[in-house]
Order: C-alpha cells, then structure tokens, then sequence
C-alpha cells in the first residue's frame, strides 16, 4: 500500500494520520481498525485500559512494529515503508527513561542529539540554552543516576525534544513523581505546544486525560470514544473524564495482552 | 528484645539499646477503644504494626546516593540531626487498610522491606503481628503476605505453578486456603496453564496477591500494587482490599496515586524519607490550613499563567479542567481580606478571559499534600 506524495501534502496540518490501522498476532487483533489525526501543536491524548492496544498502536506510530492492515503517515512520512525517516522526525519518553545514569547530563544531552544527527556546534549552544531554561546549571557535570525522579523526568523530556522532532511520544511520562512535579512537568509540555512540537501522551492520571486538547479511549484494541475532555464529558453525562473512562473501560471484555 | 504475647496485650522489653549501649524496659502501652460492629460490641484494641523510629540510611551504589526513611537519611551520613530524633513511628490496628502515600524514592519500600525482616533499620524497634523485626523475623515470616512492587512472580512457571509454589513453601495447600483467594483466583483461572511471564499486568497483580495470600497472612504488605495499573482496575483491586479487609486482615499499602487515599481508613503521607501527616483521610482534609478555590475561564494555559504572574494567586496549580488557588495567608491575621475574590476576578477579565468562574471548594488529599510538602 501506498500513500502519495500529493496526500501527504494535503495533510501537511495533520502530524499523525491513521486510516483502519490494524495489528494481529495469529488470530488476536491487538489493534482493530483504528482511524484517527492528529493536528499540529495539538495534545492528543491516547487513553484506555491496561491491554487495550495502545503500546502496540504507539509501537507501530514509531517505525518500531509494521501494521497488519490499514496505513498511517507520522510526521508525514508512511510508518510501513518509511520507518527511518519516520524515526528521524519523532521524539520519545516512557516511563522507564531512556536516560543513561552512568553518564553526565551533558553527556547524556550530547549522545542523543549526536545520535540524531545534530551538529556539534548546535548541540552546544542548546545544551547552554537547555541548562538555563530548566534551572539544571549546576547539575550539568552530575551523574544522571544521582539525580532525583522529578530532574531526571524533566531531562528526559527535554532530551526527547532536543532534536526539534515535529511529534513526541510521552507514555506514561509522569509515574511516580510527587503532585507538584508533575504539574510543573505539564507545563514543559505546554512549552513545547507553544513552540508547534506536537505531543501524543498515554496517562493513568485522569486528571491530565482534562489537560489534553484533544483524548481518545481505546476499548479491546477499537477507539471508542475521540473528542475534547469538554465533550466527552458531555456525551457520556460525566463530571470529570475519570467517570467517562469507567463509563467505557468497563465494557472490555479482553482480559489479556 | 522479649516479646510476650498474651492475646491482645504486647509488652517489649528491649534488652540491649544497640545506639547507646544502655538497657531499659520499655512496656508498650496497649490502645484501648471500643467499636461498634454490626451491633456487638467489639474490642479492636489489638495492635497489628507498632513502629518506633525507625531510621534507615543507605549509600545506593546504583544511584550513587543515600536513600532510606526518617529525617535526613537522603543526607550524608553526617547530618546534624540525631538518629535517636529522626525516624519515624507509628501504629497500625489490626483490621485497618493503612495507606503510605507518596513519591517514588520517599522511603516507601524501604519501610516496607524494613516491617518484612528483608532488610534491618539503623535505629529503632518495629513490632508485627506481636513480633520483633529483628529477633523474631523467622515468626514474622510465616504470619505476613508480601506483594512487593516489582511481583515476584516466576515469570517461566504457569499460574497455578506459581501459586503451587507458594503453598508448598509455606507449608499449606492451594486446597487448605481457596476460600480466601477465591474470588481474586477466579478471574485469572481460565488462564491457569498460561506462564506467568505471559500474562497482562492486571493479571499478573491478581496471582501475585493470590500468591502473597495463599498461607493466610494476618497482615498483608502491599508495595504500590496499583502502580501503572488503569483507573478500571485499580477500582477493581481496591474492591478485593475491602474484601480482605472484611475478613480481619490487615493492610498495609502503598500507592503514588493520591485519589486511593479516600479507600484506607488511615493514612500517612510521606515525603523525602518523612511522614508528613498521619491521620484519617477525612481529618487531613478538614485541617487544610487555607481557603481554597476552583478557577475556570475559556483559555486555561493562559489562566495558569497569568494567576501564577499575580503575586497575590502565584499559588495555583493545575487540576484537572481547574485550577486551583489557595490563600496561602494566615487567616487570623486578617490577611483573608487582602485575598479577595472580587479583585482576583476583575484582574482576570482586564486579561482578556472570558467565562470566568471563582468557586470556593473543598481541598483533595493531593492539595493538603502539596500544601504540607511546600512547608
């Protein structure tokens, strides 16, 4: 299958879109038929029950897993046969960072963007920049292991950001940390809407599902539900999108991965 | 330290201070209340868990710090404050779902470890289940359940395997006890012959606290059971607790996420090594220091920023589709009247926000936390 390049221009507002896309193992559909875009600078969040499909949706968003059926164009590029470029153009955080706690945080910030291809020079004066915003001047020569949670999540971000990817991938980006770190975590990410970097976020964390624009809930591998926390909240008659995804989740009938 | 245990009444005598070399005694005193359940009056004076500080510090050679639980254990070992002043202490009756509720790296584990003989605390004493942490560890053993956060399942034996195996150690059988775990099991029998290494994580929660009740435990450890587990079954799991907890077993729980707080009878909410406040959830809401309001306008990022660049509501943060801002004054100063909502309001429509909405509100757990961790 194949996407032109006409239908990537038309799309060009669109950052991720995602037609019937599919994965099987054997006879078990992981993901079923999803459909779906995402607009630039927008915050999309891809909520659903543990089991549901979303690691494996993200997995095939990322160039990581080629769909069974259907197609999809990340950042405009197609995530079945151009995975590299795909790769190229994204950022990525999970929960389990990818950070290395051996290695400095400069030395961290310099592997990553020298990994993405970033000039020298370029990755100096950011670095310089990035030590200022994050208030990290006097971390910068610690080891990334010494420092507390809520430092290494806030570098973790902004080292998934660093090479100015059009879309970062966060799943469950705020585990564990303390109410008021992860709160000044969300407003990193608010920062980097404000500079057109698009963000595709999984949470456990209902209240966060509110601080997206925009929230999918994903039921036995099908989205069940896409629209604003505004509306969803309406459509299913709820106070607070915690209730919506009770009101959903529970309808799974799939008991495993 | 001796223990006699005589039904419901513990007395300790510690036979040798191990900080100062001294020997006391120190006979604990029992707690005496009365409750009323379903119409008899029942005596709950028993004590399940009785810490006294406890203090434990450690250098991680994997994070290259200290770590551990009770005032300055994240320091370096030569920290001002006096290890005998610096744990932590508190007691859990028998029957109570008692929450410890906190950050990753606040010490949660450490105390649990501590409380199931895995590990030994610098200073202090800890009783379980009417023994001593250190002399009595083999007794405790066979008397807790422990689920630890990472499950400690054997990822390449099926689940009834895995369950077979924790019977057999603790000298019983999966027969002996099914009553128990019955409903928890049930869910995940259909896949006994699956290995555990293969299930879902709401799967592998449900065996691995099948696994840590299959010698009926009076007490039971669990070590942020519900961590990255989705708001479904986290509701489901906490269902189960309740159940157990109806049977006399009692809880001790961990969770990062501060909405579970409302399901302990009791909880202590715990940061950098420290508990913050130990009560009834109920009572730690009700003694929210300030006054507390919901904002909401058309533009939320701009409302977040433009309260925080006011000097009068730079306490705000996010919740949900709110924000909140809280006076953070003291109110028998009279500096309430200087907070005053009407102005607040107009500052925000000179901004530019329309919708505005201003409702004084009761605080949540995670508000009096942030209010408690900022002190």
């Amino acid at each position: 299958m194949t996407i032109s390049s006409q239908n990537v221009q038309l799309n060009s507002n669109k950052v991720i879109v995602v037609e019937n896309l599919t994965k099987k193992f054997g006879h078990f559909k992981a993901v079923d038929t999803i459909s779906f875009e995402v607009e630039k600078g927008e915050i999309f969040g891809f909520l659903g029950a543990n089991g549901a499909g979303k690691t494996t949706a993200m997995r095939m968003l990322c160039g990581l897993s080629i769909p069974s059926n259907g197609k999809g164009l990340v950042a405009g590029y197609d995530i079945r046969t151009q995975t590299e470029l795909v790769k190229r153009s994204i950022g990525y955080m999970s929960q389990k960072f990818s950070l290395y706690d051996d290695l400095k945080v400069w030395e961290n910030i310099e592997l990553f963007g020298g990994i993405y291809g970033m000039k020298d020079l370029e990755i100096k004066e950011k670095t310089d920049e990035l030590m200022h915003a994050l208030n990290f001047e006097s971390e910068r020569n610690k080891l990334v292991g010494s420092l507390p949670l809520g430092f290494k999540q806030k570098l973790a971000f902004s080292v998934s950001i660093f090479h100015n990817p059009q879309v970062v991938f966060l799943d469950e980006p705020t585990g564990g940390v303390d109410p008021i770190t992860r709160r000044q975590f969300w407003e990193l990410i608010y920062d980097a809407t404000s500079r057109g970097i698009t963000i595709f976020v999984t949470t456990h964390y209902m209240d966060e599902a509110e601080y997206c624009n925009r929230v999918s809930i994903m039921v036995d591998g099908k989205i069940e539900a896409l629209d604003s926390p505004k509306n969803l909240k309406n459509q299913f008659n709820a106070n607070n999108m915690d209730e919506v995804f009770q009101q959903l989740a529970r309808k799974a009938t799939r008991k495993a991965d | 330290m001796i223990l006699l245990h005589s039904n419901s009444n513990v007395i300790s005598i510690d036979m040798a201070n191990i900080q100062n070399g001294t020997s006391f005694c120190s006979p604990l005193e029992p707690i005496s209340r009365l409750t009323e359940v379903g119409g008899s009056s029942e005596n709950i004076n028993d004590i399940s868990i009785e810490v006294k500080n406890i203090y434990k510090n450690y250098y991680s050679n994997n994070s290259g710090k200290f770590a551990g639980i009770g005032k300055s254990a994240f320091a370096d070992r030569n920290s001002s404050v006096p290890l005998q002043e610096s744990g932590i202490s508190f007691s859990v009756q028998r029957g109570e779902i008692f929450g410890i509720i906190g950050p990753d790296g606040a010490g949660k584990t450490t105390l649990f470890r501590i409380l199931t003989t895995l590990i030994l605390a610098n200073t202090g004493t800890a009783i379980v289940d009417g023994f001593d942490v250190v002399n009595d560890y083999k007794e405790i053993r066979k008397r807790v359940g422990y689920m630890p956060g990472k499950f400690s399942l054997y990822q390449d034996l099926t689940v009834e395997e895995n369950l077979d195996f924790f019977a057999t150690v603790f000298n019983t059988t999966v027969e002996e006890n099914y009553e128990l775990i019955k409903d928890i099991y049930q869910q995940i029998e259909p896949f006994k012959n699956r290995r555990a290494g293969k299930l879902s994580g709401g799967m592998k929660q449900k065996l691995a606290l099948s696994c840590a009740l299959i010698h009926k435990p009076s007490v039971l450890f669990l070590d942020e059971p519900t961590t990255g587990v989705d708001p479904v079954s986290r509701k489901e799991f906490w269902g189960m607790l309740k159940n157990l907890k109806a049977q006399g077993i009692t809880i001790l729980v961990s969770t990062p996420y501060m909405d579970e707080a409302s399901l302990c009878d009791r909880i202590a909410l715990i940061q950098n090594g420290q508990f913050l406040k130990i009560d009834t959830p109920k009572n730690i809401v009700s003694q929210y220091e300030n006054k507390l309001w919901a904002v909401q306008s058309d533009n939320m990022y701009k409302l977040l920023t433009d309260l925080r660049a006011n000097e009068l509501t730079k306490n705000c943060f996010a919740f949900g589709d709110k924000i909140h801002i809280s006076s953070q004054l003291n109110p028998s100063e009279g500096d309430l009247k200087t907070f005053d909502i009407e102005k607040i309001q107009n500052t925000l429509s000179n901004n530019g926000h329309n919708n505005i909405v201003i409702r004084e509100i009761e605080p949540t757990i995670e508000d009096c936390f942030m209010q408690l961790s900022q002190k």
